[in-house]
């Protein structure tokens, strides 16, 4: 199956179980939506729980805040993250607040899906990344599907919860094949564990998962030790255990991110690695991260300024070189 | 409209359509990559409307390729820029959705549908400010006219009187998404009627969208505050070229490229001024050669340095004195 049509299947399940579910978002309805995630919805459910909406971002998060004050649990999608700040206002002031505000009174459960990251050439516009900045607002969940698997689970759960979700895909995974094991009891909350090792910790979400996968062999060989490769999945809040677990094995931790590196969400797990896990640590912690640049078009530059496959295994086989490996 | 105006036009249409059929095809062969948005069936009103609007600036969308030739930038730096050339006028990391200058007063590629608006407002207070008569052009879709930039823009710019032209080029579409499904009228002037003085225009007809635009340019110019024009028109692809288009009949699209503003200006000018089929041929033989000279020029330039990944993040005293 792929990414999108797992994500699919997700939205289709929880509504037909649950009439209250409704989609909102720029051509989600009879376009079957930019990446293809709602195709077909709109002939099951009809085009008053697929809505069409003019390209007004601020209201799509807006008006999915009141409609899930007043019961339905809509899921709102929007284009890419860029265009999500338009929203941001609706995301973080109201999205995020009436909950607290309301001293629990207000429950908005409701999901804000869309796709970030570098795609292919799309340039300074369309390929932002925002976990960072969302994943720093109180109030807010932010899940981040790397996998198909965890995509299919974690959108059901995302979509039935009854707190505010930011449901973060990746441009490039959209077309991703996968397993989904639809009778798996998944834990949106928690890490995955890719792949096993014993000597040093890779955290990463999203689209550099993979590319993290495919940087482990070489830097495997060349240090002739074992990575333990975990997608986080779970921006906020963050499982720390699975995180602390692996890291007492390995005593070395790297992060993985996609985004600039300044001001970047890895920063948070580093800082907790250093702040918290500091005493078993056998090598700094580091990250590897974009350049602070917006995207260019040109190809080759905009592969310079994210981490690649190829960039991931060199650094860290020298930072390991460098720290006892 | 005289002859060499009407010549100039047309040369221009025919060049615009001759560029975005070979942008489509060095697109297929994998030479420009990313969101390319073609303006095919919209070059009549892409034309004439940059050359109506000769002097002042002007703001536009992604669709922007044919009116930044017609403005005045060298198909080569156009076609480079397609190609993420370091001959491009971006530099290549701009790309098709963006291309910027500043020296023709084009800021020609917002890819945030109707952020430039607000930019316009802003330029045209400026431009008041400074003292030039000239004004501002801001050029937007259908889809733009829903959105929150758009209705703030309309106020402010009409509480201050600002010499700023809105022209929203209407081809009915949003990507897949028909005006009228998510607007409760299909003529989005009707928006602006309460804050400017508002006409329609058919934007298929060149000469009629050059008129249009140079009176309403003549009213801003006067003090007479903003002005809105819309312009009925069709495009004739998929919004970009990710964008299969299933959701148009064919029907409608022959209706809609039986009004070809092309064809339209070939009568004009066979018919007020007298040109023959020779003629105009020879204008297309002029038209494909500049093209298939940009994309040699495109696909002959130098790939940008690596170090400009870093260039003009800011400006370069600061970059020089690293902080
Ligand atoms: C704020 C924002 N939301 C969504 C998009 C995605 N998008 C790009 S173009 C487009 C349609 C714009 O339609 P319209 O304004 O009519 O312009 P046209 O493409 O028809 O010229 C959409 C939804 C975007 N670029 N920016
Ligand atoms: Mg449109």
């Amino acid at each position: 199956m792929l990414y999108r049509e797992a994500l699919n299947r997700a939205i289709d399940e929880t509504m037909a179980a649950d009439g209250t579910v409704v989609v909102l978002g720029e051509d989600v309805g009879l376009y079957g939506g930019s990446y293809r995630v709602t195709e077909g919805l709109v002939a099951k459910y009809g085009e008053e729980r697929l809505i069409d909406t003019p390209i007004a971002e601020l209201s799509i998060v807006g008006n999915a805040v009141g409609m899930a004050m007043a019961g339905l649990r809509p899921v709102a999608e929007i284009m890419t993250a860029n265009f999500s700040l338009l929203a941001f206002d609706q995301i973080i002031n109201h999205m995020a607040k009436y909950r607290y505000m309301s001293a629990g009174k207000i429950a908005l459960p409701m999901v804000v899906r869309f796709p970030q990251g570098v795609s292919r050439q799309l340039a300074a516009q369309h390929s932002e990344s925002y976990e960072q900045m969302l994943s720093a607002v109180p109030g807010l969940i932010v899940l981040a599907a790397g996998d198909v698997n965890y995509a299919y689970h974690a959108l059901k759960y995302a979509i039935m919860s009854d707190d505010p979700v930011v449901f973060i895909e990746h441009e490039l995974l959209y077309n991703k094949k996968g397993e989904v094991d639809f009778d798996a009891d998944i834990d949106p909350f928690k890490a995955r564990i890719v792949k096993e090792g014993s000597d040093i910790t890779i955290v990463s979400y999203l689209k550099m998962v993979d590319d993290v996968m495919e940087a482990v062999p070489q830097v495997e060989k060349e240090l002739g030790k074992t990575c333990e490769v975990v997608d986080l999945c779970s921006l906020n809040p963050v499982d720390y255990k699975t995180l602390e677990a692996s890291l007492k094995k390995t005593g070395r931790i790297v992060v993985v991110e996609e985004d600039h590196k300044t001001g970047g969400y890895g920063a948070q797990i580093t800082s907790w690695a250093a702040e918290e896990m500091f005493y078993s640590l056998d090598a700094p912690p580091i990250r590897i991260a974009g350049e602070d640049v917006p995207i260019p078009y040109n190809r080759t530059l905009e592969l310079a300024a994210i981490p690649t496959p190829e960039k991931i295994a060199k650094r860290i086989a020298e930072w390991g070189k460098t720290n006892g490996l | 409209m005289n002859k060499l105006l009407a010549e100039e036009i047309y040369y221009n249409m025919v060049l615009g359509r001759t560029f975005e059929l070979a942008a489509k095809e060095h697109y297929m062969a994998g030479d420009i990559s990313g969101f390319l948005h073609l303006d095919i069936g919209q070059e009549g009103f892409s034309v004439a409307a940059m050359k109506a609007f000769e002097k002042g600036d002007v703001f536009t969308t992604y669709r922007e390729h044919v009116m930044a030739i017609a403005r005045g930038m060298d198909p080569r730096a156009v076609m480079a820029e397609l190609f993420g050339k370091a001959g491009g006028i971006s530099r290549g990391r701009g790309g098709s959705m963006h291309l910027f200058d500043p020296s023709h007063f084009f800021y020609g590629g917002d890819a945030i549908v109707g952020g430039q608006i607000p930019n316009a407002v802003g330029c045209a207070y400026a431009r008041k400010f400074q003292g030039s008569e000239d004004g501002v052009m801001v050029i937007f879709g259908d889809g733009a006219s829903n959105g929150g930039a758009f209705f703030e823009s309309l106020n402010i710019a009409s509480a201050q009187k600002l010499p700023l032209l809105f022209v929203c080029e209407n081809n009915g579409y949003a990507i897949g998404t028909k005006i009228t499904r998510v607007a409760p009228f299909e003529k989005q002037a009707k928006k602006a009627e309460p804050y400017m003085m508002t006409k329609e225009v058919d934007g298929m007809d060149a000469v009629a969208v050059y008129e249009a635009v140079r009176e309403a340019q003549e009213l801003i110019q006067a003090g007479h505050g903003p002005v809105f024009l819309e312009a009925m028109t069709c495009r004739y692809e998929g919004h970009s070229m990710s964008d299969p288009g299933t959701y148009r009949s064919k029907e409608e699209m022959g209706i809609c490229k039986s009004k070809d503003a092309i064809e339209r200006m070939e009568s004009y000018l066979k018919t007020m001024y007298g040109l023959t089929d020779t003629q105009l041929q020879g204008v297309q033989r002029r038209a494909q050669a500049t093209v298939d000279d940009a994309a040699a020029f495109a696909a002959a330039a130098a790939e940008p340095e690596l170090s400009e990944l870093f260039e003009d993040v800011f400006c370069k005293e600061r970059v020089n004195a690293s902080f």
